[in-house]
């Protein structure tokens, strides 16, 4: 068992050496140039911020493992944390109805999607990029454009709320889904059926994958990620925002393609992207703490994804090298 | 006439640890029509792109027109005269034939824009010299893929080329398209064209060629002028043993059917088709590409609809909606695109032995054993030798021969009755032909019922108790082993 597991660390390095150089780098200078970076206050601020991108990327890694994207993620956080809050203030709503309701709806967007893409083969980036505009409409739409505002404390717990004082709850919430999702896409046949969609959808078929139910499965579950997210992000904002999530599907898009999921699909790794994650969110952290302001951090935040696709294009020039040797 | 425009002397070249050339000679005349033979895997694809530019040769080398070439790569091919038409056409189908024609070479005014005048004037003359009757303002993607090949054709002569390289371009075409085809090829050889010809269908080379230049597992074997040598001799070059020995096949046919089919049609792909598969049967599929062959297989398998007809299954009538729902009654399916639709070439070889099995391998309702999972990619690895460093290397990384067995593997672990092989052994070199030969006699010894489609006649002839022949859809005879013979299926096959 213990060699097992220490198999199983050893690969995950392996797979990820260059990701992990780069942010140890990264770690290296900002701990040099702010003392604040390694106290332990500011390292679990970290974990604290990157918590709400780890929740859609790892429904974007599975998406994109199986060789399509979501760009309605950020759109179903601000739909789900706008309508559950508002179902509680404004309609008075119970709370566990209220978030019931909310993850309902978040979860159904993904259904949408998955459904429109699978049983009509239409490419999920354009039926994503209109149901992205179809949930951001809802939000606004049930909101007048303004934010509600939460007090309850049994609400905002769940995403202010700290295990043992000190361990913010988003952040346990975070390492559980990692776990699940490690299971998932490593030890299930659901898993297997992902990587074999996206590797080569005609033998999956033909290999008794059930393509369409995997398929609408997967962005079900994105979107059921997403609401999670967005209800954890307005508990822990107090209150529900319209405008939040924008751009929230890129940095998911750009942690994934960071830790080496294809976009072309068939690869990638649950590990990758936590650690790509962990890049943006450190970068972010870093920048913070030098006070560069908003605009600047826009920039460099920008470089890090074309950065990102540069190496996944990079790794993609290596397949056909390969297949030439092999011939 | 007789001057030599290009001469290959002792080509080799390895790719990582093996060898795809081993000294190959080749020589072709000015107005000669030289065939190049050889099974798939054989070197012949890497020998016509070390010409053209693609790869270099380690050793060896190449002289054109005397004297010694040096072809770095494909824009030096060009300018040596050097032209090649692919199997797979590489036009713009949304251009026009005449711009396709000049593509990345228009001629410009003195203004600079695209001169279209005199594209397409100077299209037309080329098309027109062939005795072409193509209308060059066509769209490419308008053409028949006959009219395709013919303008690609075009193309090549528009380089001023003096060495044609033909790679199986008969293989899409219906009979009249092959008959213009190789009328263009007559009109090339008038000027002074030397062409490399490279088919499987020995018949064509008959009929076509001066001389025929076989090799074998990267070896060459021998050059033989048409006239004087005969299929059998080919055939034996090729294969480079006796057939006998090649093929294994005990004959185990029992009485209880597996599969029957009857009436069954689909639309413009075939029509009433009716037969039996038996346990312990090999039941042969021949025919012409695009005779529905693959079609009818992937329907009986779940995985296309048809219109009517019936399919029994050990007696009860089935209907299948899908492919998972054929696999759960015990029917597997070796498909006919071993990289297409057969693998996922980028996982690892375990990863697609257990794909379709996975449900036989949990270690509750949720998790894949990874002990169950270990030993069922042990035993087929073992079972049927493939050859692999690790189970866990990607599938891509190895041979043709045994990628198709990790396909036969990933289909012998759904324990099936019935097993489809859809051409078993395209792209599979000589050794491990024979070995899956072995493997397929087993299976049917052991009581499997297996259809066998195979456009290779040597194989269908030496494996199959008896043979189907489908021409454009229909199902035109069932031979009995006693009148299986490659005349005999070539006749039912193109109803000559």
């Amino acid at each position: 068992m213990n060699i097992r597991a220490n198999n199983a660390f050893t690969t995950m390095f392996r797979n990820n050496a260059g990701i992990i150089f780069v942010l140890l780098i990264l770690c290296i200078v900002l701990s040099i140039v702010s003392p604040v970076f390694l106290t332990a206050d500011n390292l679990i601020t970290v974990l604290r911020q990157v918590s709400n991108n780890v929740f859609l990327a790892l429904g974007m890694t599975l998406i994109m493992i199986l060789g399509g994207i979501d760009l309605s993620v950020g759109a179903t956080v601000a739909v789900s944390g706008t309508l559950t809050v508002g179902f509680i203030v404004n309609n008075g709503m119970p709370i566990p109805v209220a978030i019931m309701l909310g993850i309902v709806i978040g979860t159904l967007i993904g259904f949408f999607n998955g459904v429109i893409i699978a049983q009509f083969k239409l490419p999920a980036f354009i039926v994503t990029l209109a149901t992205m505009n179809v949930a951001q409409g809802i939000a606004y739409i049930y909101s007048g454009g303004r934010s509600a505002r939460i007090t309850n404390s049994a609400y905002t717990q769940i995403g202010t709320g700290k295990l043992f004082g000190f361990f913010p709850l988003p952040v346990l919430y975070m390492t559980i889904l990692i776990i699940i999702f490690i299971i998932l896409l490593n030890k299930t046949r659901f898993g297997t059926n992902i990587y074999a969609i996206g590797g080569n959808r005609e033998a999956a078929r033909l290999s008794g994958v059930p393509s369409k139910k995997v398929e609408i499965t997967v962005y079900t579950i994105a979107g059921l990620l997403a609401a999670l997210a967005g209800i954890v992000l307005s508990a822990r904002m107090y209150s529900g925002q319209p405008s939040v999530g924008q751009g929230y599907e890129m940095d998911a898009i750009a942690a994934c393609v960071l830790g080496g999921v294809s976009m072309a699909g068939g690869r990638g790794r649950i590990s990758g992207t936590i650690f790509g994650v962990m890049i943006i969110g450190v970068v972010s952290n870093g920048l913070n703490l030098l006070g560069v302001s908003s605009f600047w951090q826009l920039l460099v935040k920008g470089l890090i994804i074309l950065s990102a696709v540069l190496i996944d294009a990079q790794k993609g020039r290596k397949l056909p090298f390969l297949m030439k040797i092999s011939k | 006439m007789a001057d030599k425009i290009l001469e290959m002397h002792h080509i080799s070249k390895t790719f990582g640890g093996t060898h795809a050339l081993k000294g190959i000679n080749f020589e072709l005349k000015a107005g000669e029509i030289h065939a190049l033979l050889g099974e798939n895997g054989a070197g012949k694809s890497t020998l016509i792109k070390i010409l053209g530019g693609i790869h270099k040769p380690d050793k060896g080398e190449i002289i054109i027109d005397g004297k010694i070439a040096d072809i770095d790569n494909v824009q030096s091919a060009q300018s040596y005269g050097i032209g090649i038409i692919h199997q797979e056409i590489v036009l713009v189908p949304y251009l026009s034939v005449a711009d396709n024609i000049f593509l990345g070479r228009e001629p410009v005014t003195k203004w600079g824009f695209k001169d279209k005048k005199q594209i397409y004037s100077r299209a037309q003359e080329m098309v027109v010299q062939l005795g072409l009757n193509i209308d060059v303002n066509t769209l490419v993607g308008e053409l028949t893929v006959a009219q395709q090949q013919l303008v690609e054709i075009v193309k090549a002569i528009s380089f001023n080329v003096k060495i044609l390289v033909m790679d199986e371009p008969t293989s899409s075409l219906s009979d009249e398209e092959v008959n213009h085809l190789f009328h263009t090829m007559e009109k090339l050889r008038e000027k002074n064209v030397g062409i490399i010809y490279i088919s499987h269908r020995l018949e064509e080379l008959f009929k076509m060629s001066d001389r025929i230049t076989v090799i074998r597992d990267g070896n060459y074997v021998g050059t033989k002028q048409t006239s004087e040598t005969n299929s059998e001799d080919l055939v034996a070059m090729m294969v480079g043993r006796e057939l006998e020995s090649f093929y294994t096949r005990t004959y185990s046919v029992q009485d209880q059917e597996v599969l029957k089919v009857e009436n069954l049609s689909c639309d413009n792909v075939f029509e009433d088709i009716s037969f039996t598969v038996h346990k312990g049967e090999i039941l042969g599929f021949s025919g012409l590409m695009g005779a529905g062959r693959s079609e009818l297989m992937q329907t009986i398998f779940g995985a296309s609809p048809y219109d009517r007809g019936r399919i029994y299954l050990n007696g009860e009538e089935v209907f299948f909606k899908n492919c998972s729902q054929a696999i759960e009654q015990g029917i597997a399916m070796v498909p006919e695109d071993r990289k297409g639709q057969g693998l996922v070439l980028e996982n690892s070889v375990g990863f697609n032995i257990t794909l379709s099995n996975l449900k036989r391998l949990m270690k509750n309702k949720l998790l894949v054993s990874e002990k169950k999972r270990k030993n069922q990619i042990n035993k087929y690895v073992s079972d049927l030798s493939i050859k692999t460093a690790s189970s866990e290397i990607e599938v891509s990384s190895l041979s043709g021969g045994n990628q198709q067995k990790v396909v036969i593997a990933k289909w012998l672990a759904t324990k099936p009755r019935l097993l489809i092989l859809d051409e078993p052994t395209r792209g599979v070199d000589v050794g491990a032909k024979s070995e899956i030969y072995s493997i397929i006699n087993q299976l049917a010894n052991d009581g499997m019922a297996i259809i066998m489609v195979s456009s290779d006649l040597p194989e269908i002839i030496n494996m199959c108790d008896s043979v189907c022949v489908m021409r454009n859809g229909k199902l035109v005879a069932q031979l009995s082993q006693s009148e299986l013979s490659q005349e005999n299926i070539m006749r039912y096959a193109t109803g000559g």
